[in-house]
């Protein structure tokens, strides 16, 4: 595919989910939500393949997610600053938490790394539940309000999410994000900053042989990893508009790793695309939800067997002939 | 003059002496072979001196600056720069790639630099693809650069070890057993190669194996034996140094009239 074709691909795609996603769905309040869910969560799952990218496996996502979503309603609702505030001290607290972790953890490689992060999820959501002062407790933080209105200079930007129509207002936001973020990511893998992260994938002894300072790059992308779930984790708390102790908990951690596998590690989109057939397959089959563990572990050891470099390294005629599965796109 | 002094160097694991009370010096320009049996303690020497493991006491000059137990990659910044033995590479990348990847200090821009892929990066990019070019012929690996490295023959990779090695610069080169399992027409050509390097100002310490290569291209050897440094000389002393033979060879024991 030539640099035309990525465009033209792009603009179809864009136009499909900005334009025409929304107006299929505008009487369709439950499936809006559902879009908007997807894509918050591919957000958060960018950040997972992130790490995925400098070879560690992060099962704490679901902390960081919980961390973002809980800066962000205890700022809205205990200290009373606006929602758009809250989304961006949630990013950066959780990323200082990340940075802080991440400093001695990511010293760890292969299945200790995993390990420890796995337990990461359940701290925050035991520390959620016993910080009754701050967190409510298990109780949660209820009713909070929808996003205000962002002006700057007595200039509207971003009306109020109550006098407009909630459920499009917050697919658009949740749009913004998901585009924001995936650019951003696109651009790192596709820069220099990429073919680093890509050999520390392969090699960190051999990068840093060569004057790459190796523990200062891993934490960088763990920062970037854990803003993207501050970011996704205080938007799905202001959409669901409460936050409970268990909202993010060790499954969806785990569900993470399984959208970027299923989409494709090697492929910048991989998570996004992984995100939306998962996600929005389940809610689409309601009845199967009881069984989802079972599926999605079923999914996850097929994937292995018969699809290591996940769905975007199937050969779809109209992607035909381009991308190595390391190089991302080209 | 030295470039390199290694004063009473020594690395303990538990009651095990690996590296013991080690001293020599590498003078600029010269190629300096660091030979003995096997478990004499030269890998670990290598990694001493590369700061891939802190040392137990003991210390490591370059030009005169202490750089003992440094992180790797501050090492490699002043110039003291390790290759690996030939797996470690990068092997899902191409062999232009690796080498591109590995200008890494040559750089003007820091990470945010390439991110918005400001007017210098791309000026970096450009050299560095440049650079990596003109190593690869030097090296011998023109005709392959577009390969998949983990694609291509034994030789080859070795080469591309140093290639990598090569390309950040280094004043000192250190060589991890570059000549092992190689037939006797590739050990001529890793010769040329490490003569080469030479050529090109820098200083060369290896670590080997292969007695015979070791003597054609060292200009001073460096013996060692459970970990002690038993000799130091030109390939003609080492030759004839009786405790060397006797460390290679084995002495015979009078008593038991063997």
């Amino acid at each position: 595919m030539n640099r035309k074709q990525k465009i033209l691909l792009l603009i179809v795609a864009l136009a499909f989910y900005l334009v025409l996603l929304p107006y299929l769905c505008r009487d369709r309040n439950y499936l809006l939500g559902v879009i908007t869910t997807a894509s918050v969560l591919s957000v958060i799952s960018a950040g997972v393949w992130l790490i995925f990218y400098i070879g560690r496996i992060n099962i704490g996502q679901g902390a960081f997610a919980l961390i973002g979503g809980y800066t962000g309603a205890i700022a809205i609702s205990k200290l009373g600053l606006s929602f758009w505030f809250g989304l961006v001290m949630a990013g950066i607290v959780s990323m200082l938490v990340g940075i802080i972790i991440g400093l001695p953890l990511l010293r760890l490689k292969g299945v200790y790394f995993s390990m420890i992060t796995l337990s990461l999820t359940e701290t925050a959501r035991l520390t959620a539940q016993s910080l009754v002062p701050i967190t409510n407790g298990p109780n949660g933080i209820l009713n909070l309000p929808l996003p205000g209105e962002l002006s700057f200079f007595g200039i509207t930007l971003i009306p109020d999410f109550a006098k407009v129509n909630k459920h499009i207002a917050m697919f658009y936001l949740s749009a913004f994000l998901l585009i924001a973020s995936y650019a951003v990511l696109y651009r790192i893998i596709n820069s220099r900053v990429g073919w680093l992260f890509r050999s520390l994938q392969q090699n960190e002894d051999l990068a840093s042989s060569f004057g790459v300072d190796v523990p200062r790059l891993r934490v960088i992308a763990f920062a970037i990893c854990t803003f993207y779930a501050g970011i996704g984790g205080a938007f799905f708390v202001a959409m669901q508009q409460s936050i409970y102790p268990a909202t993010f908990s060790v499954q969806d951690s785990t569900y993470f790793l399984l959208y970027c596998f299923l989409g494709g590690l090697g492929y910048v989109f991989g998570p996004l695309i992984g995100t939306f057939v998962l996600y929005i397959g389940f809610e689409m089959l309601q009845g199967l939800n009881e069984y989802q563990p079972l599926i999605y572990a079923l999914l996850m050891i097929g994937m292995m067997l018969w699809l290591p470099n996940g769905m975007l390294s199937l050969r779809l005629p109209f992607l035909a002939g381009k991308k190595s599965p390391l190089g991302g796109a080209k | 003059m030295a470039i390199m002094e290694i004063h009473n160097l020594s690395k303990r694991f538990g009651g095990l002496a690996a590296v013991n009370d080690v001293s020599f010096e590498v003078k600029e320009g010269e190629i300096l072979s660091v030979i003995g049996p096997n478990g004499a303690g030269k890998s670990t020497l290598f990694k001493l001196i590369s700061s891939f493991l802190p040392a137990s006491a003991g210390k490591v000059l370059f030009q005169g600056e202490d750089i003992t137990s440094q992180k790797p990659h501050i090492v490699a910044r002043k110039g003291v720069v390790r290759t690996f033995q030939e797996t470690t590479i990068f092997r899902e990348m191409t062999v232009t790639d690796n080498v591109v990847v590995a200008h890494h200090l040559h750089s003007h821009t820091s990470l945010l630099g390439f991110f918005f892929g400001t007017r210098t990066a791309r000026q970096d990019e450009k050299e560095f693809r440049e650079r990596a070019g003109d190593i690869l012929d030097f090296l011998g690996l023109g005709a392959v650069k577009n390969e998949v490295a983990k694609n291509l023959p034994h030789g080859h990779l070795r080469a591309l070890g140093v290639a990598m090695g090569m390309a950040a610069n280094p004043k000192i080169l250190l060589l991890d057993e570059p000549f092992a399992g190689m037939n006797a027409q590739e050990t001529d050509e890793a010769l040329g190669m490490v003569r080469g390097i030479r050529e090109r100002g820098v200083t060369v310490l290896l670590v080997e194996h292969d007695m015979s290569a070791v003597m054609k291209i060292s200009d001073r050897i460096v013996v060692l034996n459970f970990g002690k440094m038993i000799a130091e000389g030109d390939p003609e002393a080492i030759r004839s140094n009786e405790d060397v033979i006797e460390a290679y060879l084995g002495r015979e024991d009078e008593e038991i009239g063997i």
